[in-house]
């Protein structure tokens, strides 16, 4: 099967740090891939090379087989690939729903819009209102409550239908359950399997194991700016994906990235 | 339609009293504020403050801080400051002079370059204060002195030695475009007002409102324009955006460099409009136009419900921080107390309006 977002060879130097060295990357459609490794790993200039946040010094991107070349996180976004960052990503003062739209605002018709540039918010409610519904997060009730007023689960679940909503073909979620309390992550990961049965592929980073464990059906490790391995969750246990990724132990010869 | 009806009737959220609701409005402080201090010049004014005259009084002064307020409101929502439109006016100011008098340009030239001269200094703040990262405080307090200092030297340059710059009066009076910036607006209408005996009159027939002076519409115009900007449009999300958290607007794609840029702009273009305003009013042009108006048009953007660290605020409630402002000034006179309380009021509303702000932002958010 031909991976749906793959990456070859990528290289990322910060000055004299080498981020990414000549690394690979594939994120199989459907599923959901979680990225670990150490701090240091390199694996967040991964993510932002292929959200587009930063430009990689060599090496290609492809995109369900085309190859593309991001300059900005907003050209990821247009090819379908939708970023949920570690920190919560809104604007406080503003309503779930301008939250949503924010950078993709729709406008009245006619000349309301094109002229007076007016927002249509009827529409942008009733978008919000069904994507939140869908995902069961309708125990938000009020969309036009300010985001400020949520709880630090509720401000990530409404980041992640942002995501499903737009994000036709990848999603990439940041550590999304780090700052969350226990519950809350709870609701978090129940989304994740949410979004995953919508058919749309997941790349996960997180350091919190038993979350990785959970929901992801390969895991990629990396380990000083390459891919070690990707292993399955189901035949390793938490302290060998952990070894791995510190280096303790080496990958069976199997599961080793090319 | 059935689906947002049955929305509306969740049982799982808490029904918000209308009080409560009122309570989270921004400008909610702002317009408190401005109904305490009528109160307060009701009880111990002179009547004659409130006469139609006496209102067009301290709206003068009102609008002409407004409109700077306005401004300054936007930028602060947007998360910056700019502490150099008080020289800004003076520095448009003496840009406009030099254009009517010493270049002797028609209105129709020199407003629109005047507003070009404002917006290109805006922008040279903007991008510094962008590109360097350093907060905006620190690069427009080098400008409030810059641009005051270039308005003093530049002036005895085109006047040979003088701090005023004299003459537009003459320059401008019969040009068509006058009476969009200065004067009254509304003079026939008045006119016939006071024939009609329901403005007042002096003893020769001539009605003691001449009529609306034209700063105060351009200021109604500036709010109205700016509260639909913020409410109904992408470019307030943006503004709210940006002040609001930064890195998560611009991840969301949203051009913040280019919002806060524009608003700089904005807010030196506003200050080119007073400057306008009130040298075609004055006739002249004087380096110290202007002076501490930055100050004064902050305060009323606070007090209008403006947070210091940006993202929250409104239009309306800085429109209503400038009423009160020009009702203390003015007001004062009308009153047996000495004028120079004036500053002691100022300062007094200034902390009044963050700590209530404060308090209610906590009440807000608050609960968590």
């Amino acid at each position: 099967m031909e991976p749906i977002l793959k990456g070859r060879n990528l290289v990322k130097r910060y000055g004299r740090v080498t981020a990414l060295d000549h690394c690979d990357f594939d994120l199989m459609p459907g599923e959901i891939l979680a990225v670990i490794g150490d701090n240091g790993a390199g694996k967040s200039t991964l993510i932002k090379a292929v959200s587009g946040a930063v430009a990689p010094d060599e090496g290609e991107i492809w995109l369900e087989g085309r190859k593309v070349d991001f300059h900005s996180p907003i050209d990821a976004r247009e090819a379908g690939i939708e970023t949920v960052y570690q920190t919560l990503a809104m604007s406080p003062a503003l309503s779930i729903t301008d939250n949503m739209f924010m950078g993709r605002e729709i406008r009245r018709k006619g000349p309301l819009g094109s002229v007076f540039r007016m927002l249509d918010r009827p529409a942008m409610e009733k978008f919000a209102r069904d994507k939140l519904n869908e995902l069961g997060l309708m125990t938000i009730q009020n969309i036009n409550q300010a985001v400020e007023t949520l709880s630090g689960g509720q401000r990530q679940g409404v980041a992640v239908a942002r995501a499903a909503a737009f994000g036709s073909k990848v999603i990439i979620l940041d550590e999304p359950t780090a700052a969350l309390g226990v519950k809350e992550s709870r609701r978090v990961l129940d989304l994740i399997q949410d979004v995953k049965s919508r058919g749309i592929p997941i790349i996960l980073i997180s350091h919190n194991m038993p979350h990785v464990f959970e929901v992801a059906d390969r895991i990629h490790v990396h380990r000083l700016g390459k891919r070690l391995c990707v292993i399955d969750p189901k035949d390793y246990t938490m302290s060998d994906a952990v070894a791995f990724m510190t280096g303790a132990k080496e990958p069976p010869e199997q599961d080793r990235a090319a | 339609m059935t689906e947002s009806a049955q929305v509306s009737v969740d049982e799982r959220i808490k029904q918000e009293s209308f009080l409560a609701k009122l309570m989270k409005r921004p400008e909610l402080g702002a317009i408190a504020g401005a109904i305490l201090v009528c109160i307060f010049f009701l009880i111990t004014a002179d009547p004659a403050m409130f006469t139609l005259s006496g209102v067009m009084n301290f709206m003068t002064p009102a609008a002409q801080l407004g409109i700077l307020a306005i401004g300054a409101a936007l930028l602060m929502i947007g998360g910056e400051f700019d502490l150099s439109i008080g020289s800004m006016v003076a520095f448009s100011g003496l840009f406009f002079g030099v254009c009517v008098v010493t270049w002797q340009l028609p209105l129709v030239l020199s407003i629109p370059m005047t507003f070009a001269f404002a917006a290109a200094v805006g922008a040279i703040n903007g991008n510094i204060v962008i590109r360097s990262g350093l907060p905006s405080f620190i690069v427009t307090l080098a400008f409030l002195f810059i641009l005051r200092g270039l308005s003093l030297v530049g002036l005895k340059m085109a006047t040979g030695g003088s701090t005023q710059l004299r003459g537009v009066r003459d320059q401008v009076e019969n040009d068509w475009l006058a009476p969009v910036f200065s004067g009254e607006a509304f003079g026939g209408l008045f006119a016939w007002l006071a024939e009609l005996g329901v403005v007042e009159t002096f003893k020769n027939g001539a009605p003691k409102v001449p009529g609306i002076p034209v700063e105060i519409l351009w200021f109604i115009a500036i709010t109205l324009a700016a509260t639909y900007v913020l409410l109904r449009t992408p470019a307030g999300n943006w503004i709210f955006a940006s002040g609001g958290d930064k890195v998560a607007a611009s991840n969301s794609g949203v051009p913040v460099n280019r919002v806060k840029i524009s608003l700089f702009m904005l807010t030196a273009c506003c200050a080119a409009l007073v400057a306008i305003i009130t040298v075609m009013d004055a006739g002249s042009t004087d380096a110290r136009r202007g002076f501490q108006k930055e100050f004064e048009a902050i305060i009323a953007a606070v007090i209008g419900g403006c947070l210091l660290t940006g993202g929250y605020g409104s239009a309306i409630g800085a429109f209503f921080g400038s009423i009160i402002f020009g009702m203390v000034v003015i007001g004062l006179t009308y009153t047996d107390f000495d004028q120079d309380w004036f500053q002691v009021f100022l300062g007094a509303m200034l902390l009044i309006a963050v700590l209530f702000n404060n308090a209610i932002r906590k009440r807000v958010t608050g609960e968590r």
